[in-house]
């Protein structure tokens, strides 16, 4: 075994291995760019060195700079984690050239599953079922449309580079053929440097089931049984879990057996993943199946196999690098309960799940335990860097059966305390509540499908929310200090202690009027409910309002609160009553000059729409030259000055249209 | 040191008719207050938040920082003085904490006879320049006013204490050191205009406030020239062209929020400092006190019961507990603060006025802060006692209280009568504040007593004279003595009068304190140089 190991990677992966290494005894080593100096990775490693810029072209990418990094660590090993430079050929080479071991396949497995299209041939004499189709080297507009008449319609075309969907194109119609052909091509161009087209038959509802497989390069190569990824954004897998449901032993060992045969017939070496497409819509008994692609390397959702199988793959990974052989056997594997994982991330559902950046102002988990793992990346106060993958954390849950690993996780992640971000986490946890998910009706289309559940359109906030709001505010300013005057309950002599808070949600303001006196109560739209609070220990805000009890988390950011009520998320404003200064100096009244001069020039034309701060006139006087701004955005009525004449102070230059 | 153990058994019958007495007088004391804040009536204020315009109330809770409390005094100024309802005075003052600086606010109500000064108003004015200046309270002036009421010019204008004095406070206060903030949100017109131009800073509210010596009609009246008062005397106007103001402000709301951004930068710390502890809470309930209290006023209890209530953890540092025993004095702490508390247990004799002198000194010379507890029908008169000298004894009391330089408080929770109202720190003995507790009663003598002496004076003569007095005519003399006495010693008229800073419930008592105390130590603690004591 090594005795240190470089881990090329950051966020949560880096962690997560550096938790094997460490336990392994391993001396953990960081690399990270610029952005990442403070991050949890760096912070937990033994040691860490900087490798450039925050780009991950100039620091995670950089092959040169982490060997430099290695060979200045004395590290023994390289894990590459997932990402980046996991899946590069020449990196693994330059581990060999450089004398340090690289946990993961051979260079050559990494080339060989490479390009998708060799990759399928290859499986296909292998003997492993690839999509029907055509995935040859002629790439004339003709044989590839002749190509898909033979397949059959609908058909999908596929980038042979591609990921991540990009190049993808569902054809359903003949005469449509051509034009999306192009399409496809110019986006795997510009994407990959690479047009070569695949063309494939379409499988409509398809699920995507994975086999996590693992080589040791002395001749065993066994499978961890699968994983149903199916539940898909963007192409992006959002949740995971094992076993797939409604799973048939026999089509588990047909799939299992067709995943070594993929691995072996690479000379595999390592953890790898072998991904197939599931035509389930008649039930999974016999359901066709077809090879997609092999990722080789650890996958993210690769913690459900571990919650099911009891195993650590990190630690597999670091022995199979090390020369050692799989400490178990395909007999000895058995799969236990069921494990889901939700991938949080720093995206917007409601916004086509646009990436979000920003400092994480609260972020809390749930405890962890035998049923509960959190797989994070970042701390709370910290900043999602734009440059990365915007993943969060990953929450993965485990029991004995798939209906109680889904309430667990659902319930983990509604105990998930999370502000100053936009993420999927009401999101995540509306899936695993979801009827469709729970009856294991499970296809790539699902989040489309349910798109109007999983992205309910913003609600207003109900009284128990504006409620808690309004409490959290009282409550945040309670224990200030020991004078009497730090006592902040509005207090008044003689007179009910009461406060008005005013609140935007969304267009809408909201007032409340929280009464401080025996018995405190909260008046909203006219109701009057009786209110307690409690601080609890984990900073939620115990509320109970017109005798309803519920925890809430409030998270302060100047005027924005962030409400957290059982997993749903809820941002409100605290209208400040005052305007700002600059509305006023924003008055729009007559420019004048201000001392006697000489017009030298005008910038303003009557009709002309101007900013505030914009130059109107340039006044010559006292040897100086003047520029006159406008005092406010401001339409412009009238000029009444021209270049070289002289004006007397306070003479009106221009004129606003009201 | 022992806490002070209590003897209240909160089921007897004494003590909840007590307690149902004092709470009928507190129901009263809140439901007058909250009509009182209520200021003018529906239609003016619906005319003035019609006007865009924040309530004075508001106005105040805007100013404040968020959450914090607000002293208020004297609401009962005015209270069934005049024909006209006059709420508050139309002028609401009270201590509040701005930008974490305790302030004295001075809020003309415009919804209250459009604010304008009757000579009550002028009083509770000068009283908050008073109060700011003993205790060193920046001021922040939230003008809104049409000036004196000038049917009652005579009462509002000519004299020392008149109108001209607010601005003179404002000169000298100012000249001390002290603050002068005026924020303009509607009229400030002819000796009005003074309160922003003599402030060291001032903010107008755009198209609302206006300052002006002479309104649109009078300078149409004096020189023919038509002219809008937004023109004449608005925010535009004296923030960008005359300069007498320093700050435009586009609402009240935004004027508040920069006349909190002044306080902040006005760089003070609180110069007194003491010996403070945590806060800690009596070890009995304050509501006890509305059980404690008699109903009869004639009745006796032991103050100590109510000190067990205000102080901190009830402890109790008796001071000579065996000597003087009808007045109790000792040091304790209150909310922390370090407090030497003088209690009335009965009627003053010589030992007592000794021990309260002997107090008071000891107090000044540590510089602890006084507390005084009054519930004093007088001195003890009698051949005896005066051949004792208990005028010269009183008089020892007298001097160290009127001498007495710590911030010293005045709570009335019983009656104060006669010379024991001097020696016991009343309104002519300068506290810091003076409050009193609804069920109080102030006068020269009890009305009963009056009636007494004054009968006893009028059938002495009639004797002499050979007449007699039937009972019932005797009774009829009597009876409208008490019922003056009566009426006139009641608190809310007092406090209408400003006799005091404010009517508070006894379960309120010990917050009070706690703030006033708290708000003093703006002020360093003076040394105290006592008159000569007759010996």
């Amino acid at each position: 075994m090594f005795r240190s190991v470089l881990v090329a990677n950051r966020g949560e992966i880096a962690l997560r291995v550096m938790r094997t290494a460490r336990r392994l005894g391993l001396r953990t080593i960081a690399v990270h760019s610029e952005a990442d100096a403070a991050a949890p990775h760096v912070r937990f490693a033994d040691e860490a060195y900087l490798i450039g810029p925050p780009p991950a072209l100039e620091s995670y990418l950089r092959i040169d700079r982490i060997l430099e990094a290695a060979r200045r660590a004395g590290a023994e090993a390289i894990h590459p984690g997932y990402g980046f430079l996991s899946e590069n050929a020449a990196f693994a080479e330059a581990c060999e050239a450089a004398g340090i071991a690289f946990v993961g396949p051979p260079a050559e497995a990494i080339r060989r599953m490479g390009h998708k299209s060799a990759a399928k041939a290859l499986m296909e004499k292998a003997g492993v079922p690839v999509v029907p189709g055509y995935h040859g080297d002629d790439q004339s507009d003709e044989r590839l449309e002749q190509a898909a008449e033979r397949t059959g319609y609908p058909v999908l075309i596929k980038a042979a580079a591609g990921g991540g969907g990009k190049g993808m194109r569902r054809v359903d119609e003949p005469d449509r053929f051509l034009r999306e052909l192009k399409a496809a091509r110019r986006e795997a161009m510009s994407a990959f440097g690479d047009d070569t087209m695949l063309v494939e038959t379409f499988v409509a509802r398809p699920r995507h089931i994975e086999i996590q497989v693992f080589a040791d390069g002395l001749g065993n190569t066994l499978h961890l049984f699968e994983r149903e990824c199916s539940i898909q954004r963007r192409h992006q897998k959002v949740i995971e879990e094992a076993p797939a449901p409604g799973m048939t032993p026999a089509l588990r060992d047909r799939m299992g057996r067709a995943a070594v045969a993929a691995a072996e017939a690479i000379a595999y070496v390592g953890a790898g993943t072998v991904e197939f497409i599931v035509d389930g819509r008649q039930g999974l008994a016999d359901a066709p199946f077809y090879f997609m692609e092999m990722n080789t390397r650890l996958q993210v959702e690769h913690p459900v196999t571990e919650a099911v199988t009891g195993t650590d793959l990190v630690e597999w990974q670091f022995r199979v690098a090390a020369g050692e052989t799989l400490p178990v056997a395909q007999a000895d594997l058995a799969i236990e309960g069921h494990a889901i994982e939700a991938r949080l991330y720093a995206e917007n559902p409601a916004k086509k799940f646009f990436p979000q950046a920003g400092t994480l102002a609260r972020l809390r988990f749930p405890p962890e335990g035998p049923h509960v793992r959190v797989d994070s990346g970042v701390a709370e106060g910290q900043e999602i860097p734009i440059y990365y993958d915007p993943m969060i954390a990953k929450v993965i849950a485990w029991d004995r059966t798939r209906e109680r690993a889904a309430a667990r996780l659902e319930m983990a992640l509604r105990q998930t305390r999370l502000a100053g971000v936009t993420t999927n986490l009401a999101f995540l946890a509306a899936i695993a509540g979801h009827e469709a998910f729970l009856g294991g009706d499970l296809h790539t289309g699902f989040i489309e499908e349910h798109a109007a559940d999983l992205i309910p359109e913003p609600a207003p906030a109900d009284a128990f929310l504006l409620g808690a709001a309004a409490l959290s505010i009282l409550a945040e300013r309670e224990g200030r200090g020991a004078d009497p005057w730090d006592v902040a309950d509005n207090w008044r002599l003689n007179l009910s202690a009461k406060e008005r808070l005013t609140f935007r949600d969304g267009g809408t303001e909201r007032a409340v009027t929280v009464h401080q006196g025996a018995p405190p109560a909260v008046e909203i739209d006219g109701d009057r409910l009786a209110a307690a609070w409690e601080r609890e220990a984990n900073g939620d805000l115990a509320v109970s309002l017109g005798g309803a009890r519920s925890s809430v988390h409030v998270v302060r950011e100047g005027n924005v609160l962030t409400v957290l009520r059982h997993g749903h998320v809820h941002r409100l404003e605290l209208a400040e009553a005052a305007a700002a200064d600059d509305d006023l100096a924003a008055d729009a009244r007559d420019l004048r000059a201000p001392l006697p001069g000489r017009v030298v020039q005008v910038l303003a034309e009557a009709g002309q729409k101007v900013k505030r701060n914009a130059p109107l006139v340039i006044l010559e006087a006292m040897k100086m030259e003047h520029a006159l701004l406008a005092p406010a955005d401001a339409t412009i009525a009238e000029v009444r000055v021209a270049p070289g004449d002289q004006v007397a102070e306070d003479a009106v230059l221009v004129t606003f249209a009201a | 040191m022992q806490p002070l153990t209590t003897s209240v058994k909160a089921t007897s019958e004494g003590f909840r008719e007590n307690a149902a007495a004092m709470r009928a007088l507190v129901d009263d004391l809140r439901a007058q207050s909250a009509a009182i804040a209520l200021g003018g009536d529906e239609r003016s204020r619906q005319r003035h938040l019609g006007r865009g315009k924040l309530l004075p109330r508001d106005r105040i809770d805007a100013l404040v920082d968020p959450g914090s409390p607000f002293l208020e005094l004297s609401a009962f100024a005015g209270h069934g003085l005049y024909e006209d309802t006059v709420n508050a005075a139309g002028l609401i003052t009270g201590i509040g904490r701005v930008s974490g600086t305790e302030c004295m606010i001075v809020c003309n109500d415009a919804t209250v006879k459009g604010g304008s000064y009757y000579p009550v108003t002028v009083k509770k004015h000068l009283r908050a320049q008073e109060i700011a200046r003993e205790n060193r309270l920046p001021c922040l002036y939230l003008v809104d006013s049409g000036g004196a009421n000038l049917p009652r010019q005579d009462e509002v204008f000519p004299d020392r204490d008149h109108f001209g004095r607010i601005f003179y406070n404002q000169a000298n206060l100012s000249a001390e050191g002290i603050p002068q903030i005026a924020v303009v949100m509607g009229s400030c017109t002819a000796g009005g205009a003074y309160v922003p131009a003599m402030a060291d800073e001032c903010v107008i509210v755009r198209n609302q406030g206006t300052i002006f010596l002479g309104g649109p009609p009078l300078v149409k009246a004096a020189t023919g020239e038509t002219v809008s008062a937004e023109e004449l005397g608005g925010g535009d106007l004296h923030a960008r062209v005359s300069g007498v103001a320093d700050h435009l402000a586009g609402s009240d709301a935004h004027a508040l929020a920069i006349a909190r951004r002044i306080v902040a930068d006005l760089n003070r710390t609180r110069p007194a400092s003491l010996d403070v502890a945590a806060p800690e809470a009596p070890l009995y309930p304050a509501e006890d006190l509305y059980g404690i209290v008699p109903r009869d006023p004639r009745q006796t209890y032991d103050v100590r019961e109510v000190i067990a209530r205000l102080v901190d953890g009830s402890r109790f540092d008796e001071f000579k507990r065996f000597y003087g025993e009808t007045l109790v004095c000792g040091f304790a702490r209150l909310w922390g603060f370090p407090v030497g508390i003088v209690a009335n247990n009965g009627i003053l004799f010589s030992e007592s006025a000794l021990k309260g002198a002997h107090f008071v000194e000891l107090c000044c010379q540590r510089r602890i802060p006084l507390v005084f507890l009054q519930n004093i029908t007088g001195f003890m008169v009698g051949r005896k006692y005066e051949a004792g000298g208990i005028a010269r004894d009183g008089a020892k009391m007298v001097t160290a209280v009127a001498c007495a330089r710590v911030p010293k408080f005045t709570v009335i929770v019983g009656g104060s009568f006669g010379a024991g109202n001097y020696a016991m720190n009343g309104r002519a003995y300068g506290p810091r504040l003076l409050f009193t507790w609804p069920n109080a009663r102030i006068s020269v003598m009890g009305g009963e007593q009056a009636a007494t002496v004054l009968a006893t004076v009028k059938r002495d003569a009639m004797e002499a004279r050979g007449e007699a007095w039937p009972a019932d005519e005797e009774e009829a003399f009597r009876a409208p003595i008490r019922e003056q006495y009566e009426a006139q010693g009641h608190p809310y008229y007092a406090s209408a009068r400003l006799w005091d800073d404010g009517i508070v419930d006894p379960a309120d008592t010990r917050r009070v304190l706690a703030l006033a105390l708290s708000a003093s130590l703006n002020a360093p603690v003076p040394e105290t140089r006592f008159d000569l004591f007759r010996m």
